[in-house]
């Protein structure tokens, strides 16, 4: 409507042509000279049923043209109308960049490309179902940060229960648990009014202070309480002996199958239900929604507390999917890095799902570059995921719509 | 199905909306409700469909008191309701926006989107009311959104239809062709309840006729032996004048010259096509056109809300194409947008806030990045009693004061500056007679004291009513241009001109 509006997309698409060109640009002069040589990239691991064979990539040449690419998207930005194409540019520049960037690291050496994709799915996981609590409470209109303490407070509960009962018995509890939290928040902004952001942080803080207590007060004493047992691989017979993507696919663990499995509820349940299509009407006009007999307040309160076992189970993911005990603030922001996941997965399970993979890969990217011995220091490959955040949220999501009333209290009279 | 309202009170805090209000809705018949802004119709309406809890009294169905816990209960009584702001989910289908709340489904809880598509193009095709179950309702317009909302309560199979200003939005055509489907409703013996602010209307389409003044029924009669100013006087509680008061027309130089002016919806496509015009001081010019014929484009690119694709727009011989709003505002610019809510206040913010939301940066009431609440609420209260907005105090939040109240704290807001053009997009839309002859009044008053004055209505009786010039805008242009000072021009004139005609 405005001409600020048509502005700023206009600047926006002119940031995104320089920044492709300066990458184009960056990448040719300092990637090329030093990649002398051919990268190779493994495919299968040694004894599988049917082997891939390496991928073999020639290091320069590889990365002229990627260079030379990405200036021709750069450049492509500054003609006329070049607003809609805007983002896809970016996101295929960034993606044939960071596949530069892994030739240059792996020159001379050979690369689990299989292994880390199996990592990135499994990095994945916490963001994803923290994405997916996210898109179950924002569809109506709750903003739920304290996503991050609902996954923290699954991974305790998963530890102490499953360490004192089993594994399974931890998983139930540390999704009732976050269940419990889910309808506290409920309770509080719903019932309350309290203010959105102020009761999610207020969940964080509590989770992170009391859980921290324990661990140091009575963990330290007691070790039996925190070594849980921990959910294996299943391998799913015939799909996991498929080249390259089966043992990426099949061959996870509950948690992984548990978030693919929970996106598609969730988009059946939201798209294609009567009470999914309740839920949304809450999160668009609640107002109209009432005036047709919906309950606002009910609904609001059973989806945000559906949204908190989605992050208990999440959360149980980093103890009892994972490593088996567990440490002092051990989601380390992964809640909220699955709200930007929810962002740029537009308010959508499935895309909240792919958008957590994008994370979850540049997470294990960063991991196993590490292994590579880079010039890099590693803490600056640790703020990989993050800056995969800001640069996919600013870029190239663009002018995603949230659920109109979201974040909004509903005052019936 | 036969309703009384026994004795119904609805308070909201310290504002009595309802006080004792007695009500009877006949089955076959169509109650026409009509009462000044903020006189507490909606509210009464709301308490009736369950949104609202009575403070006290009782609803009584057939004969049998009832307690509605919510609309739910309402709905299933048999009483559904279209409400004055539309309750429709802008981004859901309209057979999403139809069966919402009494959904058909299969197994699972699965969504039977088929069954509801059939079910909306069955009512639409019985009832005329024609409608395409698949269009996502906000690129709907709202003629065609208020077909929704009737399509709505006709699929809850309610007995009782409260229509709340459901003309308020609608072209003259679009009038006519909702009387139909108004009077077919009757005709099937539903009782029908109808809420207007347009006297003429209420005349037309009533039974029986009740007025509300302050929360209480001061009267009630039959259409056929009452005439407008009765109903008029009922309603306000003395006389009204239709006759606009003006000083003779003695035009200045000319202050607003728009010349080849394009302007492009947001989809690319041209709402306004190279129109020139000029507006001189002293001088109301009236634009008549059918909703959508581009009036609201060129009504944001005057107020600086959309950027014109070319073309110049001088202001006093400056060039003020691209000046942003608040330039505008500053050299004597005055906006009353065609949205209210939208684009004329904030809902969240007091009416005291509202008041100044264009004026609270200057030195009247900011003093180094604080600002001075004391003089705020001063101007705020005497301009709030200067319009006769009313409102329980200049410190509730603007969403609750009634449309009418709203639409004269934005023109107080507006005209209470040192105003040189006004610019006015459907001014008295949902406005009550008493507050539209205020508004043509004060309106006239600028007009005297030399301000130039552009006003966009889709009242045909209002252009004619005000204007000192009429041109009618079809398809983006100006097609015709008539000086009923000059020559006196008939309604028929126009009505053809709107519709192409001239072209
Ligand atoms: N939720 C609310 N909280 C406080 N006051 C309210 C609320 N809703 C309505 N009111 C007040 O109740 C009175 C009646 O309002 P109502 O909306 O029923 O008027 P109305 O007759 O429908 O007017 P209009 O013709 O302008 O729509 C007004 O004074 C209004 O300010
Ligand atoms: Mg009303």
């Amino acid at each position: 409507m405005s001409v600020l509006l048509d502005k700023a997309r206009q600047r926006q698409t002119r940031i995104t042509g320089a920044v492709l060109i300066a990458l184009g640009v960056l990448i040719a002069v300092f990637f090329a000279p030093d990649a002398a040589g051919s990268a190779t990239f493994r495919l299968s691991r040694p004894n599988d049923v049917w082997p891939v064979p390496n991928l073999v990539v020639p290091g320069g040449a590889f990365i002229y043209v990627v260079s030379a690419l990405l200036v021709f998207l750069g450049a492509r930005q500054f003609a006329r109308g070049a607003a809609r194409w805007s983002s896809l540019s970016l996101g295929v520049g960034l993606a044939i960049a960071v596949a530069a960037f892994l030739v240059w690291a792996t020159v001379g050496k050979s690369f689990s490309l299989s292994g880390m994709l199996q990592a990135s799915l499994v990095r994945a996981v916490p963001i994803a179902l923290g994405g997916l609590a996210g898109v179950l409470s924002e569809r109506v209109a709750v903003v739920n940060i304290g996503i991050e303490g609902m996954l923290l407070a699954g991974a305790f509960t998963g530890a102490l229960v499953g360490s004192l009962a089993g594994g399974v018995a931890g998983l139930l509890a540390a999704v009732a648990v976050g269940g419990v939290f889910g309808f506290v928040l409920a309770a509080l902004v719903v019932t309350y009014r309290m203010d959105q952001i102020i009761a999610g942080v207020f969940i964080n803080l509590f989770v992170l202070g009391l859980t921290s207590y324990i661990s140091s007060q009575v963990f330290q004493e007691y070790r039996a309480l925190n070594n849980a047992p921990v959910f294996r691989a299943i391998e799913i017979p015939f799909l996991s002996d498929i080249p390259v993507i089966g043992p990426v696919f099949f061959n996870q663990n509950l948690f992984v199958y548990g978030a693919f499995i929970l996106a598609g509820l969730a988009t059946y349940y939201l798209f294609h239900t009567r009470l999914g299509l309740r839920a949304r009407a809450v999160g668009e006009h609640p107002r109209a929604a009432d005036t047709l007999g919906i309950n606002v307040y009910r609904t609001r309160f059973v989806n945000v507390t559906v949204a908190g076992m989605v992050a208990g189970f999440g959360g149980a993911w980093f103890t009892l999917g994972s490593v088996g005990r567990f440490d002092e603030g051990m989601t380390g922001g992964r809640g909220f890095i699955g709200l930007a996941a929810m962002i740029f997965g537009r308010w959508h399970p499935v895309g909240a799902l792919l958008a957590a993979l994008v994370f979850g890969f540049a997470d294990s990217l960063q991991q196993k570059l590490a292994l590579l011995r880079t010039p890099i220091p590693s803490e600056f490959l640790a703020m990989a995921p993050y800056i995969a955040t800001i640069i996919v949220v600013a870029g190239v999501v663009g002018r995603a719509r949230a659920p109109a009333a979201d974040g909004k209290p509903y005052v019936k009279e | 199905m036969q309703v009384e309202l026994k004795g119904i009170t609805k308070r909201f805090g310290s504002v009595v909306a309802n006080n004792g209000v007695d009500l009877t809705i006949r089955p076959g018949e169509v109650l026409g409700l009509l009462g000044e802004n903020g006189a507490g119709k909606s509210t009464l309406m709301n308490v009736l469909c369950g949104l609202y809890s009575p403070t006290e009294g009782e609803i009584i169905i057939n004969g049998t008191p009832v307690r509605f816990e919510g609309p739910g209960d309402a709905i299933r009584a048999g009483i559904g309701m279209v409400h004055q702001h539309f309750m429709l989910i802008p981004v859901f289908s309209v057979a999403e926006n139809v069966v919402l709340g009494i959904e058909p489904v299969g197994r699972f809880d699965h969504l039977d989107l088929e069954t509801a598509r059939t079910q909306v193009r069955r009512l639409s095709e019985e009832y005329g009311l024609s409608v395409d179950p698949d269009a996502i309702v906000e690129t709907l317009p709202v003629g065609v959104q208020q077909r929704v909302e009737i399509i709505k309560v006709l699929f809850r199979e309610a007995d009782v239809l409260i229509l709340d200003e459901p003309t308020a939005v609608l072209t003259p055509q679009e009038v006519d062709e909702f009387f139909q489907i108004v009077r077919s409703l009757c005709d099937t013996g539903k009782a029908i309840v109808f809420i207007t602010h347009k006297l003429n209307e209420i005349l037309e389409i009533s039974d029986r006729i009740s007025v509300i003044r302050r929360g209480e029924i001061v009267g009630s009669g039959d259409p056929k032996q009452l005439t407008r100013p009765d109903l008029a006087e009922m309603m306000v509680g003395h006389p009204v004048d239709f006759n606009v008061e003006r000083a003779p027309f003695d035009p200045g130089e000319v202050i607003l010259n728009v010349s080849d002016l394009t302007v492009l919806h947001d989809d690319g496509a041209i709402a306004v096509n190279r129109l020139s015009l000029q507006v001189r001081s002293g001088e109301v010019v009236g634009i008549a056109g059918v909703q959508g014929n581009g009036q609201s484009a060129l009504i944001e690119a005057l107020a600086g809300l959309r950027m014109p694709a070319g073309g110049i727009v001088l202001f006093d011989g400056t060039d003020i194409t691209a000046a942003s709003p608040r330039a505008r505002h500053r050299m004597g610019i005055a906006h009353i947008p065609e949205d209210r809510q939208a684009a004329g206040l904030i809902g969240s913010f007091t009416v005291a806030e509202n008041m100044v939301l264009d004026t609270y940066y200057d030195a009247r009431f900011s003093r180094g990045g604080s600002i001075d609440w004391a003089r705020v609420n001063a101007v705020a209260e005497s301009a709030a009693r200067d319009y006769d907005v009313r409102t329980p105090s200049i410190h509730s939040d603007a969403a609750h004061l009634s449309g009418g109240n709203q639409q004269k704290l934005i023109v107080a807001r507006e005209l209470s500056r040192d105003t040189r053009l006004l610019i006015a997009g459907q001014p008295t839309r949902g406005l009550d007679v008493g507050s539209i002859a205020y508004i043509h009044a004060r309106l006239m008053a600028a007009r005297d004291e030399g301000d130039g004055i552009l006003i966009v209505s889709s009242e045909l009786d209002e252009i004619l009513s005000v204007s000192d010039r009429i041109l009618v805008m079809f398809k983006g242009r100006i097609v015709a241009e008539y000086e009923p000072g000059k020559t006196p021009v008939d309604k028929g004139t126009i009505g053809l001109a709107m519709a192409g005609a001239a072209t």
